[in-house]
């Protein structure tokens, strides 16, 4: 059986390529791994609820799980918490970013091409 | 008052050597010692400084800071009760004030500081876990499907080195091989830590030049730091080159709470040092300077404990 953090990860992949809310035996259904117990599949998904990464609908007596966010969102939060770096906005690490552009660049890249060549 | 004198002189001492240190370039060449000896340049100006403050309000007491702060709550607890109280010097008070706010701020902020880079790594490492996935061919290292580069590592207990799929394509395999090297000299040494009271003082004083060259001083001295391990075990041009690409891949730069391997304006001077290497510092100078910082560290905590 696979480890706790490797079935959340394949759950939310499930759910993310699932454009619908699914049941817990729905998403039961479409993991790979069979032998898996239904109540381990409740289990991580009210985890992922819990930490906020779905949403949960009543639909009868069961409840539809959906994604909170895209995955692409998830991705560009993990990116993008660079431009937050320490706080302060001119952080060395964020002058990282303006230092690429424009002039200094271009001295990056003629050094790139000095570099290459030799 | 003597301890008081010697105790502002001391952080006036740091402060100027401080601001010097932020022009020097032999740190260039031996980053880890300078390293030390601005964390002990830190301390003591803060030890001296509050100290300093504190020595003055107790003066009177003469029995140096330590203790007379010990006399002078036991002095206060004993007149709450009663309503005869002794007459206080206004200047002093507002020294003692001065002094015992600052100490506050100074221990408070770096570890109101290292909780919100925890909570700040605790939230990037949940996202990571359901978006990041391992890639064979770079064993033991997260990858996160971006097209721009991308290579940090989020350090904690159990430290991780993340790069972008756009890195992979960037980078030849001997370059990625020297970034995976420099982000492992980040996790092994935990340089977060050697940054957090820096970056935690530049956001107390975000008006100060000195505080803000200090921490860029230190930020750059410690990707050097980590560049001199990674050329142990890999070659010097190619992370040169790796360090260019990023720079000129319009590179976002690392995120919050994470060192990146090309973090820095200062891309070119890492660079120069990598390609040109030049002598490091001798080690006779180290041990000075180590000497000295060690000296420098203790001297603060001491001048505490000096009566008058």
């Amino acid at each position: 059986m696979k480890g706790l953090g490797e079935l959340e990860r394949s759950i939310m992949d499930i759910l993310w390529a699932e454009n619908a809310p699914l049941t817990a035996r729905e998403v039961g259904r479409l993991i790979e791994d069979r032998d898996l117990a239904p109540t381990t599949v409740m289990t991580v998904l009210d985890r992922l609820s819990r930490k906020g990464f779905l949403t949960r609908t009543r639909d009868g007596r069961a409840w539809r799980y959906q994604p909170a966010a895209s995955r692409d969102a998830y991705v560009a939060e993990l990116m993008l918490e660079a431009l937050d770096m320490t706080g302060d906005r001119d952080a060395a690490l964020t002058r990282f970013a303006q230092a690429v552009s424009g002039t200094e660049a271009e001295i990056l890249r003629k050094a790139l091409t000095e570099l290459g060549e030799e | 008052m003597i301890a008081a004198a010697v105790l502002a002189a001391l952080a006036t001492t740091c402060a100027l050597a401080a601001w010097r240190l932020t022009f020097a370039r032999w740190t260039w060449r031996a980053p880890r010692t300078a390293i030390l000896l601005w964390q002990s340049l830190g301390v003591t100006w803060g030890l001296a400084s509050t100290g300093a403050l504190l020595a003055f309000a107790l003066g009177p007491y003469g029995k140096g800071v330590v203790h007379g702060l010990a006399e002078f709550l036991a002095g206060f607890l004993a007149s709450v009760g009663s309503s005869v109280r002794d007459p206080y010097d206004m200047v002093r008070l507002a020294a003692l004030i001065a002094g015992l706010s600052l100490l506050a701020v100074l221990v408070a902020l770096p570890l109101a500081a290292g909780a919100q880079t925890l909570r700040a790594r605790r939230r990037h490492r949940l996202l990571l876990a359901l978006v990041a996935r391992d890639e064979p061919a770079v064993p033991g290292v997260r990858v996160v499907d971006f097209p721009g580069a991308a290579a940090y590592c989020l350090p904690g207990l159990k430290s991780q080195v993340v790069i972008s799929d756009g890195t992979l394509h960037l980078l030849s395999s001997a370059e990625l091989e020297a970034v995976l090297a420099h982000e492992a000299a980040h996790v092994r040494e935990r340089h977060d830590l050697v940054l957090l009271p820096f970056a935690a003082l530049r956001r107390a004083l975000p008006w100060s030049k000195l505080v803000r060259d200090a921490q860029a001083s230190v930020e750059l001295l410690i990707e050097m730091a980590a560049d001199d391990r990674a050329r142990r075990r890999c070659c010097p041009r190619r992370l040169a080159t790796a360090l260019l690409r990023f720079g000129t891949s319009a590179a976002l730069p690392t995120p919050q709470g994470a060192l990146g391997a090309s973090a820095s304006s200062s891309v070119m001077a890492r660079v120069d040092r990598l390609v040109r290497p030049e002598m490091s510092l001798p080690p006779a100078q180290r041990f000075l300077i180590l000497t000295g910082s060690v000296v420098l560290a203790t001297s603060a905590p001491l001048l505490w404990l000096l009566p008058g």
